[in-house]
């Protein structure tokens, strides 16, 4: 017999029911889980950011060999899609500082609050770098 | 502590079919997890096919059909078959919810049913709640007042009273608790969307004298905000609850006495 207490029997080890290997994906958690994602991207890209501080401080060479690295495809790959998560970062920041005023918890108003952080932060993302090849004229 | 996998002895392996009626004219197909103490074995999802023709319009019918008619080792809690009680609570398709609420014909193909998730299995769909009903009393869920009782009943306006619904209409069924992922990981020291909202019920009641006692006793970096505004909770609630709201106001509480 299986026990809780152990107290009686045998003890029989209970094994865990299943969980995000059985739970449907639901719109609001996806956002939630994007948002640690992002987050964690954030960190990691803070860490290229003085990277590129100190390519910067330590002179032409260095500057040269950084602006190579970025400006392969990988690099600007990782550019864009630090760009993103910093867009839905700050868009879903603002989602998290309604729900700390209490208010866009009713079901409907967090679905498309959320629709919207994700939309406005990729308009965001391309309007960034539009902006940017605008700048410098091109590819 | 997140572990994304199951332990070894939890992984679902197999399973037996039950074919069911050949003469079945509507034939639903039911994937049931099912794990049995007594025999050593890994948890199985066992498959059963219902006639829905003739059987009742809820999942939980087709359970007790499935349990009379295919295979009485089937166990699960069942009460009051009514919303009511909170005792089917269970995932179903793949959210939690209570078995006998939930209409068979809303799911499209195969029924997925399982127990509700990361918690011990006492046996097939029954899970051990003995954690989760510990952490409900460790949030007193009595009335506590400061004043001697008066002779008649502790009155409320209207208004006052208006702030409990939404609220008391929670029937610990542990759909939300166990749709949380903030609670599968940090379960034993987050209270999770359930316990939480029973909180807020006693912290919302004008009668109650003791909602400093209770904020401080949630004033903890796990007990109250491990909880991120995931919403599975608000979403998978069968009773159409806000837990995420209750919440949220718990943790506007907090900052507003900080002052």
């Amino acid at each position: 017999m299986a026990t809780s207490d152990g107290k009686s029997g045998s003890r029989v080890e209970r094994p865990l029911s299943p969980h995000l290997q059985v739970y449907r994906p639901q719109l609001t958690s996806m956002l939630s889980i994007l948002h640690r994602i992002a987050g964690v991207a954030l960190s990691v890209g803070t860490i290229v950011l003085i990277y590129w501080l100190f390519a910067i401080a330590s002179g032409p060479e260095a500057f040269a060999q950084m602006q190579a690295c970025f400006s392969s495809w990988i690099g600007r790959l990782l550019l864009f899609g630090w760009t993103f998560a910093l867009f839905y970062h700050l868009c879903n920041g603002i989602r998290h500082l309604f729900w700390d005023a209490g208010k866009g918890y009713e079901l409907g108003t967090a679905s498309k609050s959320g629709v919207a952080a994700i939309i406005v932060a990729i308009a965001l993302t391309f309007g960034v770098w539009f902006c940017a090849y605008s700048a410098v004229g091109g590819l | 502590m997140v572990e994304f996998s199951l332990p070894a002895n939890s992984k679902v392996k197999g399973g037996h079919i039950h074919p069911g009626p050949k003469d079945a004219k509507s034939r639903k197909t039911f994937k049931v997890y099912r794990w049995n103490p007594d025999d050593g074995e890994n948890p199985s999802l066992d498959t059963y096919a219902v006639d829905t023709e003739d059987c009742g319009p809820m999942v939980l019918d087709a359970l007790i059909k499935i349990k009379n008619e295919t295979d009485s080792t089937l166990t699960f809690r069942r009460s009051c078959r009514e919303g009511v009680c909170g005792s089917c609570a269970m995932n179903i398709d793949g959210t939690n919810t209570l078995a006998c609420t939930k209409y068979i014909s809303d799911v499209k193909g195969d029924i997925k049913v399982y127990p509700l998730p990361h918690m011990p299995v006492v046996k097939d769909l029954v899970p051990d709640l003995t954690h989760a009903y510990a952490q409900y009393t460790s949030i007193e869920p009595w009335m506590k007042s400061s004043t001697p009782a008066p002779e008649r009943e502790r009155r409320q306006s209207p208004e006052e009273r208006d702030q409990l619904d939404g609220l008391w209409e929670c029937i610990l069924c542990f759909c939300c608790s166990t749709s949380c992922p903030s609670y599968w990981w940090n379960g034993d020291k987050y209270l999770g969307p359930a316990v939480l909202l029973q909180a807020y019920r006693w912290i919302a009641d004008s009668r109650d004298d003791a909602t400093g006692e209770r904020l401080d006793n949630l004033e903890d970096p796990f007990r109250l905000f491990r909880c991120h505004t995931i919403m599975n909770c608000t979403k998978t609630c069968p009773k159409g609850l806000n837990p995420a709201q209750a919440i949220g106001e718990i943790k506007k509480l907090m900052l507003e006495r900080q002052g």
